[in-house]
């Protein structure tokens, strides 16, 4: 009885291209075979390893492609409704077993789509969290833009983690290219509040401590009084309204001059 | 017992520090240090940690070390740190305030010979007419 319940291919409500035809049929092997087990209620066991692994991947891809939660369980909720069916087929003269039967297979079902739902968060999350990842290594370029002058555009908010890699790829392009100027542009910052304050001087002070000098520059009006109103001050930082000032700055600690040429 | 070599240079004094630092060797570079400014007359005194493992009690000892050297009338010069050893010191609370740093021995003689003025290298105490 078991190996008929599992045997039906029905499957109307889904999509009915060639890959989903395919994994429906896998699925159905691998639910046959995990079906062969004791309990069917418990999805845990070791019957239902096929059958976790390959809706843990099927969740997984189906999170990655966009599909909806609601809509990756269904792949398995859909198998509740031609079981049943097929039950009440079977045990229309003993209604008391059907009962207990159709409690059977509707927790395992629901199970097993909550596990492949989960899965499929997971899928996402990964994602999210790689996402992450990139946006901070790309978020935080140094830039040389003179011989010995550094520049580190930020944009995007400043947090503990962003600060320690800003630090970290600061520190090294300071030995990298023997640079003794860095110029913090914090343009794109959108709020500076009392930690982000205290992340760039700290920085600051780590490339004071490896002999470079550093300026802040591109502080927002709007920044400038609201760090003023917090009680912070850059007293002992060079700071300038526009990369172009702190550019001047750099130059005059290095000894560059630029001069315009007569024919302009 | 081990002792940290001070290398005169004009009227510099170079310091590597090469070995593990523990405690009273760092006291006794102190020492050293202190009584070599003060024979030799030097005016700058620069101190190589490219290959030093800086904790809390190093880096106070670096400090207090530029401010005897400061009062003695010589500059000090930190050159060398690593990066994850800058972070370490700020994380640590130690920004060495008043410690002047270079990237290196090359731009930290630069900047000694900038503020002592030209031809300090040759000439010390003994060359003094």
């Amino acid at each position: 009885m078991r190996e008929q319940r599992a045997a039906v291919t029905l499957r109307s409500d889904l999509l009915s291209d060639a890959e989903l035809e395919r994994q429906s049929a896998e699925f159905l092997a691998i639910f046959q075979a995990g079906i062969q087990g004791e309990d069917i209620r418990e999805i845990a066991g070791p019957e239902w390893e096929k059958a976790r692994d390959f809706l843990a991947d099927f969740g997984r891809s189906r999170g990655q492609r966009g599909f909806t939660p609601t809509e990756t369980a269904t792949f398995v909720f859909s198998l509740k409704q031609p079981l049943f069916s097929l039950l009440q087929k079977e045990l229309e003269k003993e209604p008391a077993i059907l009962v207990g039967e159709l409690w059977t297979i509707s927790v395992l079902v629901d199970k097993l789509g909550l596990f492949t739902a989960e899965c499929a968060l997971v899928g996402r999350e990964e994602i999210i969290r790689r996402q992450q990842a990139e946006l901070l290594e790309l978020s935080t370029p140094v830039v040389k833009l003179w011989d010995r002058i550094l520049a580190l555009p930020l944009i995007g908010t400043l947090d503990s983690a962003r600060t320690q890699v800003v630090m970290e790829s600061l520190l090294q392009a300071i030995v990298d290219t023997g640079s003794s100027v860095a110029i913090i542009d914090i343009t794109g910052v959108p709020t500076v509040d009392t930690l982000v304050a205290q992340h760039l001087m700290k920085t600051v002070a780590a490339a004071r401590l490896m002999g470079a000098e550093c300026v802040i520059s591109g502080i927002r009006p709007a920044i400038a009084q609201a760090m003023v109103h917090l009680g912070v001050s850059f007293n002992e930082i060079v700071t300038k309204a526009t990369l172009a000032d702190a550019l001047r700055h750099a130059f005059a600690i290095t000894g560059v001059t630029v001069s315009r040429s007569a024919a302009a | 017992m081990e002792r940290i070599p001070i290398l005169r240079m004009g009227r510099f004094l170079l310091v590597t520090i090469q070995v593990d630092m523990h405690d009273r060797l760092a006291l006794a570079l102190q020492d050293d240090l202190t009584a070599r400014i003060v024979r030799d007359g030097a005016r700058g005194v620069l101190i190589d940690i490219s290959s030093l493992v800086v904790d809390s009690f190093i880096g106070r000892m670096l400090a207090t070390t530029a401010s005897m050297a400061r009062m003695l009338d010589a500059e000090t010069v930190l050159v060398g740190m690593r990066p994850a050893v800058a972070i370490t010191m700020v994380e640590l609370g130690l920004a060495l305030p008043g410690v002047r740093t270079a990237l290196d021995v090359e731009k930290g003689m630069e900047m000694l010979r900038a503020r002592v003025g030209p031809g300090a290298e040759t000439a010390g105490h003994d060359s003094d007419p």
